[in-house]
């Protein structure tokens, strides 16, 4: 194809895409697009699955059935959430084996709010009510986005998603009514969780490489930094609500602007946890490694017996 | 290396009276392995009553490059459409 002929089919493109029309596996797509959307939704998806992992380990520890079956139930979702997406993903050409060398070998990246550790009960109150949340408020604009398997998987998502949510919020009121340790749990629990939730809305538009592109594809409908205004305008009174103070000497109401200003967050943080120095980077990759490599043996052996009955019909038939 | 599970399509028919749909993808060793993760990662809140697989490879596609060829001669057969036809006001029930 010439240069010329593809500068008119990218044109062609754009405008499918700002026609609202929906991009399908099988089209024409610009090849700046494909990757682009193999790195977002596999980061997505490897956030799924790599999300089990802090949760994972309370569900033994879960103080009541009413509490172990709604973490089960969250982190099996949270399993569905991450298969949906690597479907979606699969769809552009890339293989599952591929996405799982990227998550393993470093090369992908996974939301850094999940290599905090969870060291409390209240961990799972404050994951659910602020992590889910802001998952939820980046996901849904997402449902509109311009790939056809993306949007999809997102709507499925984003039904999901809402329970997690409420289950985390209902953990936090629970012990804001408890006992003064229970209080001082979720209380502790906010403070730990509360910079790294804002964090996980990306970094500040300024600093964002990818948002003008991706503005454009609908892959993302609104910026980091507005997402995250939004995210603080709805949790706050939420904190309030239950009589949790969110741990920022600055946040106060900005009756001009109808928000909350607050403090300024500690972007070394944030990118330190990105290249990998988080509390738990090295753990969660030692686990989902030891879980594929410890696994492989059942793999081999579901294909083997698969293959062996396969043969065994043909032979009948023969 | 060992070999990996294939693509398994996954088709949903979330109550009787409706069709079975595309609900997505995933891999398994065999088909009855991918009818219950179907079930596991498709149908955890009532989605289906009745599910299909069928391995990715078996599906054959129309490409969208011929989209013109396949679909554009339907665009002019206007006639095949009840507008088409002039009837007076007057007629009922048609």
């Amino acid at each position: 194809m010439s240069e010329e002929q593809i500068k008119n089919l990218e044109n062609q493109f754009e405008a499918r895409i700002a026609r609202d029309e929906k991009i399908e596996p099988k089209d024409w797509m610009p090849e700046k697009y494909r990757k682009t959307h193999i790195r977002q939704m596999s980061q997505h998806a490897h956030s799924e699955i790599v999300g089990m992992l802090p949760e994972g380990n309370w569900i033994t520890r879960a103080p009541s059935l009413r509490r172990k079956v709604a973490l089960l139930a969250k982190v099996q979702d949270e399993a569905g959430h991450g298969l949906y997406l690597y479907s979606a993903c699969e769809t552009l050409g890339v293989t599952r084996n591929e996405l799982y060398e990227q998550l393993h070998s470093g090369k992908a990246k996974y939301s850094s709010i999940f290599n905090y550790p969870t060291v409390t009960w209240a961990d799972m109150g404050a994951i659910g009510w602020l992590v889910d949340g802001a998952a939820i408020i980046n996901q849904v604009p997402l449902c509109n986005t311009s790939y056809g398997p993306y949007a999809r998987a997102m709507v499925r998502v984003c039904k999901e998603e809402s329970f997690h949510q409420r289950q985390g919020y209902e953990i936090m009121i629970k012990l804001a009514n408890g006992t003064p340790e229970q209080k001082e749990l979720a209380q502790d629990a906010l403070n730990r969780w509360w910079w790294p939730s804002l964090m996980m809305l990306g970094p500040t538009d300024a600093e964002s490489i990818h948002t003008e592109q991706s503005m454009k594809w609908k892959l993302k409908r609104k910026s980091n930094d507005d997402l995250r205004q939004q995210f603080i305008d709805q949790t706050v009174p939420q904190a309030e609500l239950i009589g949790l103070t969110i741990p920022d000497a600055d946040l106060k109401w900005n009756e001009e602007r109808g928000s909350y200003d607050f403090g300024e967050i500690n972007w070394d943080e944030f990118w330190q946890v990105v290249k990998g120095h988080g509390p738990c980077n090295k753990e969660r990759m030692n686990a989902r490694v030891g879980a594929w490599e410890g696994g492989e043996w059942v793999r081999d052996a579901a294909m083997a017996h698969a293959e062996k009955k396969a043969n065994k019909n043909l032979n009948k038939a023969i | 290396m060992s070999k990996n599970w294939p693509l398994w399509e996954v088709f949903v028919r979330s109550k009787n009276g409706l069709e079975h749909r595309h609900f997505g993808s995933l891999h398994a060793a065999d088909a009855e392995m991918a009818l219950e993760n179907a079930r596991d990662v498709y149908t955890r809140r009532n989605e289906g009553i009745s599910i299909w697989v069928i391995e990715s490879k078996n599906i054959t596609a129309s490409n969208p490059e011929n989209n013109g060829e396949l679909f554009e001669p339907a665009q002019d057969k206007i006639y095949r459409h009840p507008t088409f036809y002039d009837l007076p006001d007057e007629v009922k029930h048609m």
